[in-house]
Parts: structure tokens; sequence; C-alpha cells
């Protein structure tokens, strides 16, 4: 029994056990946080992100805009078909193209494309955008993702990996388009 | 035997005094009452879904690409693998309706007030961890809707300023929905989020026990921090009976009653789903949150966009700042709610809000009706007498999708207006202004009609108007150029 000024053998045992406690402790929290946080320093280290093909330039007609599908360039074992990914890619002419994430600017659902009115259409909030992608009305405040390309070799490929969200790392990738259609 | 065989056991566990003790504590008699039955429902309903949840996760595979195989092997080959689906779907309907209920009674008869503000502050927590567990279940039913509501809060989160990012990819335990994001929400549902609500539900039902449940509220009994515990010590041990089996009954009653009323949902209605495969590349698909998240749904349909971000970021933790707050800023007072027109003006109007959005959210008016403009046919009746040039409109305006969001003779997309009556209220010049340029919120067609097309299609929606009611004219216009305008 200690006294308030005197630490007794037990209590010095006691408090010390407390500390070497605490020390292992903040010695596993080390890995395990780092665990927890792996996507996110993955995703810093931008090792999601890869060029991936769509497919032959000649598959996509000029001035027309068709779904093409592509798998996710990171895959885990137990992905399934969630990592098969769909974008849609508008040919305008010869080599120059667009390509835009399925995912609806506001919140995410898929668009599709009318190509008779040349309007994508969101089945979610309503949403809708033209066919260069810029927003034409509904609740997005801008138009759709689009994901850097290149033509190589004769394919069209894409710089993909991540999901396409408003506030993603990738979204400064994704070119962002004026409001106004014009 | 039996006695002896007990005596045994209780000279080792000593449980059975302080069982005694909790089982026969004195309530106020007012408490016996059907007002007071919610609570034990939401506990009973609680243990369902935590044996029901067990016995699914005996066939269940939380992984990506077998979850939803395993879904389908339990609706269609276990034996009652659907009735147990059903049980643990409807049961978390019910859980989430009482639960919501049993705080509306809480709100109404000012239980939260002192000394019970931290039973309040609890089951706050305990709300919101069954609405967690009601958002993590539905990504357990690793379906088409799963998957893009899943696309839905990662969206959400991705507004987070500075970590909305880091938000996501926690979120999602990658770059994209797939295995990994599944196998997340599993841990939540089934480990993290149940053992929490098991310690708060304890500790919800400690404090039940230690501060004696609430006294029927009497209008004009003020709570007063100096005399509140006297006066219900008063109620309680000179006035009350035991809870065993004085109120208990009540509760055991309404227990099995909300019991048999999922077991009748769940055989009569059956299982909640899968919808189709979670396969991102069918996008012919139309994700619909389940029913407790559809006045959300409808919400974000609404909101101007400039407006959603921080409706979306700072709504919430007003909400849940103010419902923990509540105690504290009226701890004291008047309990009943015929002394508090404001609580129950407060519970009608968010009721009613609540009501009107999911009833919304069931016919989603501001989506388009993606199928619309290649099913529904025009009426007869709007193209009887009409000329080639006005029929030729109607063609154009099926096949440009008009009436994805445009109805006429009630079907169709109600987006836009319908336009049954457009030509009363546009004048031809006003017609062709909005199918070219768009505005209102409606896209500009001028790039994708050609003139013909729009001088057809204008032609036609001039004939949409009712019999005897002649269709809006320029007044500026004298007769004869009106006529020439027209006939243009």
């Amino acid at each position: 029994m200690s006294t308030d000024n005197t630490i007794s053998r037990r209590g010095l045992f006691m408090k010390a056990g407390i500390i070497f406690n605490g020390l292992v402790a903040t010695a596993l929290a080390v890995p395990i946080v780092r665990f927890l946080l792996s996507s996110v320093t993955r995703g810093r280290a931008n090792r999601y992100l890869s060029w991936v093909s769509l497919g032959a330039v000649s598959q996509f007609p000029e001035g027309e805009t068709r779904l093409a599908t592509f798998r996710n360039p990171y895959v885990t074992p137990t992905d399934g078909k969630t990592a098969d990914t769909a974008c849609w890619v508008r040919r305008i002419e010869g080599e120059q193209f667009q390509v835009f994430a399925i995912n609806c600017a506001h919140l995410g659902c898929p668009v599709r494309w009318f190509p008779q009115s040349g309007l994508f259409m969101c089945p979610c909030h309503g949403g809708a955008y033209y066919q260069d992608g810029s927003r034409a009305s509904g609740p997005p405040e801008r138009g759709l993702f689009e994901y850097p390309y290149k033509v190589e070799n004769g394919l069209v490929t894409i710089h993909a990996g991540e999901l396409a969200t408003p506030g993603s790392p990738t979204a400064s990738l994704f070119g962002k388009k004026p409001p106004c259609a014009a | 035997m039996i006695t002896q065989v007990g005596e045994w056991f209780d000279h080792r566990l000593q449980l059975a005094a302080p069982v005694h003790e909790v089982a026969e504590h004195p309530v106020p008699k007012s408490t016996a009452s059907w007002w007071y039955v919610f609570g034990s429902a939401a506990l009973v309903v609680f243990l369902l879904q935590l044996i029901t949840g067990i016995m699914l996760a005996l066939i269940y595979v939380p992984s990506g690409s077998e979850a939803w195989n395993s879904l389908q092997n339990l609706n269609h080959d276990v034996t009652l693998g659907w009735f147990i689906r059903a049980l643990h779907g409807w049961g978390s309907n019910f859980m989430v309706a009482i639960v919501l209920i049993h705080m509306v009674q809480v709100f109404l008869f000012g239980a939260y007030k002192f000394p019970r503000e931290l039973t309040w502050v609890v089951g706050i927590f305990l709300l919101l961890m069954t609405l967690g567990m009601a958002f993590t279940g539905q990504v357990l039913r690793f379906d088409q809707d799963a998957y893009w509501g899943l696309g839905i809060g990662a969206s959400i989160a991705s507004r987070v300023p500075v970590l909305g990012p880091v938000i996501v990819k926690l979120m999602l335990g990658g770059p994209i929905i797939a295995g990994a994001t599944l196998s997340r929400f599993f841990a939540l549902h089934v480990f993290v989020i149940p053992g929490m609500l098991i310690a708060f539900v304890a500790l919800h039902l400690l404090m039940v026990i230690k501060l004696g449940i609430n006294e029927w509220p009497m209008p004009g009994r003020l709570v007063k921090r100096a005399t509140y515990e006297r006066e219900y010590h008063q109620l309680t041990l000179k006035e009350g009976a035991p809870f065993v089996p004085y109120a208990v009954w009540k509760d055991l009653f309404f227990a099995a009653f909300i019991l048999l009323a999922v077991a009748a949902c769940a055989a009569f209605f059956g299982p909640f789903g899968p919808s189709g495969q979670p396969d991102p590349t069918i996008i012919q698909t139309a994700p619909r949150p389940d029913y407790f998240f559809l006045w959300l749904y409808a919400v974000l349909s609404f909101l101007p966009p400039s407006m959603e971000t921080p409706a979306l970021l700072i709504g919430p933790v007003i909400l849940i700042g103010a419902l923990l707050l509540l105690p504290f800023l009226s701890g004291e007072g008047e309990k009943s709610w015929r002394r508090r027109p404001i609580a129950v003006l407060t519970i009608l109007l968010v009721a009613v809000a609540l009501a009107t959005f999911t009833h919304l959210a069931g016919y989603t008016p501001w989506s388009p009706h993606m199928n619309a403009w290649s099913s529904d046919p025009i009426p007869e009746k709007v193209l009887h007498g009409s000329t080639a040039l006005q029929r030729q409109g109607a063609l154009v305006f099926q096949a440009k999708q008009c009436r994805n969001c445009h109805s006429i003779g009630e079907s169709g997309g109600q987006r836009g207006p319908a336009l049954d009556s457009v030509a009363v209220r546009l004048t031809q010049d006003q017609l062709i202004r909005q199918v070219i340029q768009g505005g209102g919120n409606m896209p500009a067609y001028g790039k994708n009609l050609s003139p013909a097309e729009a001088t057809a299609l204008v032609a036609f929606l001039e004939t949409l108007h009712p019999a005897g009611q002649s269709p809006a004219h320029n007044a500026a216009l004298g007769e004869a150029q009106q006529k020439s305008a027209s006939s243009q």
C-alpha cells in the first residue's frame, strides 16, 4: 500500500506494466493502421492507374458513340465481374476521341447514350449531358468525367483504374468541360 | 431435485438475486401501457436479426465473385433458405420502423429529460447503428442495386473537402467497387456494428433499469432537477408495481405480435432480391435504394446543384447534432405532449416530409423513362385528322426521345412538363425557341434537329391543345401575319 508521496514496489511494477503495454500497443498499432490505410497509400503512389486498351480504332465508327468495356487494371482474386468496367467512346473524327466514364457526375449511376437525340441520360436523378459530355440538364454540377486517351498501334487506350467520383484524385485527370454546350 | 440442481448452479453463478431484483423492480403503474412496448419490441427484433443473420452466414459467401450465386443458392436450393432470407430482410425493415416509432414515443413523452439524457444519447447512436446495419445489409445483397448504391455512397463521400478521396478508398478498400468492398462491408455488418450494437443496447438497458422507466407524463407536472428524483421515487416505491408481471405481459404480447408480423410478411412477400448480377457493364439498370433510404433518394434529385454538396455534408451533422443536444437544451420542464405543441408539430412535419419524399421516390417523376420513346404509343385522338407534316412531327417527337421526359395522354416521362396542352401555353415562336435552345432544365436540341425536323416537331406540338381551347398566339402580330405564320 502506497501513500501519496511514496511509491511502493508493487505500485511501481504496475505503472511499469501499464507503460510496457502502452509501448507494445503503439508498436502494434503501426502495422494495423498501415494495413487499414493500404488502399489509400497504394492510391497515393498511383499504383492503381495504368493504360488499358479498349480495342482497335476501327471498332469505333467516326461520328458515333459506342459502349466499350475493359477489365480494371488492378484486380483481386475475388472481384469477379465487378472488375469489368464500361465506358462511352465517342470518335469525333480520325484519331480524335472522347472517352467518358460510365458514372454520372452527380452520384455515379450509369448514364445511357441516346444517339437519336444526342444525349446521355441518367436513370437515377435525371441528369442529362450533350454528346461532348457537357452538362445539359438535371442535378449534375459538371460534365461527364473523361479518361485521358491515346491511340497506339491502331488501338484506343485509356488511362484508367479508379472509380470516377467528383472528388477522386483522378478527377483532375478527367477533362472538365465548359458547362455550356454551344 | 430440480430445486437442488438450481441451487447448485446458483451457489456458483449467484445470478438469481440480481435477476429477481431486475425483474421485480418497481415501475410507476402508469407505465404498464401499450405505449411502452416499442423498446422491448426493437430488442426482440434485434435478437431475431442476430439469429437469422447467423443462419444466413452458414451459407452466404462474402466474395465479390460468389456472393450473388450464394444468394441464389439460398433462395432456390437450401431448404427454407428463402424464408430465412425473407425473415432477415423483413426483420430489418421492421427494426428500422420500430426504432423510429420508439424514438417518436420517447420524444413525445419527454422521456429524454433529466435524468435520462444519456439514455437518449445512447439511443441516437443505436438509431445510427440500426441505419448503418440497414445500409451495409443492402450491400451484402450483392446485386445491381447494391453495386450502384455503393457508387452513390462513394460519390457522396468523395465530396468531403480534402479528405474525400481518402474516405472513398477506405470505404471501397481499393480503387473500384469490387471484392474488397464487399469483404469490408461484410466485416462491418457482421462484426463491427453488431458488436457495438450489443454493447450500446446493454448500456441503454442498464440505464433504463438504474434510472427507472419514464413515468406517464402528466400535463403540468414539470421536471425539476432538484425534486424530480424524489418525486419519481414516490411514484415507484410507494405507488409502483413490480415490472414482472405487472407491466411485462404487454411487452410479451406485442413482441410476439411483431415477430408474427415479420414471419407473415416473410412468408407472404418472400425475400428481397437479389436483382441482377453486380456486373457494371450491364448498364440497363435503374438502381433504387431500400425503402428506408427512399426519402434521401428523392431529396437528392430535388436539391439544386449548388445546394447539394453543402446539404449532403452539413445536413447530417446538424441533424445528428440537434438530436444529441436535445436533452441538454430542454432537460427540464414540461414532459406531456399536450403542453408541447412545437414538439408535436415537429413530429408531424418530419413525418409528412418523409412520407411525401418516400411516396415520390416510388414513381420517380424526376427520372427520364428510358424506354418511353420506343414503347409508349401516341394517343390516337392526338393524331386524328392531323396532316402529314404533323404526323412527321409526332415521329420526330418519339424518335428524338422527347417522350422520355414529356408525357402525352398520361404516359411518358415526368421529368419535364406534360405536353397535352403545350400549344395553349407557348406560341409557335416560343415552341421553336424552347426546342432549339432548351432552357429551364431542358437540353438544347438545335444541333440534333434538322430544320425540317424542327418544323415538323413544332407543327405537331401546336396540335396539342384541349378541344375547345385555341392555341396561344402572338398578340403583337396582326391576323393576316398570324395566318401566314401558322401556315409556314
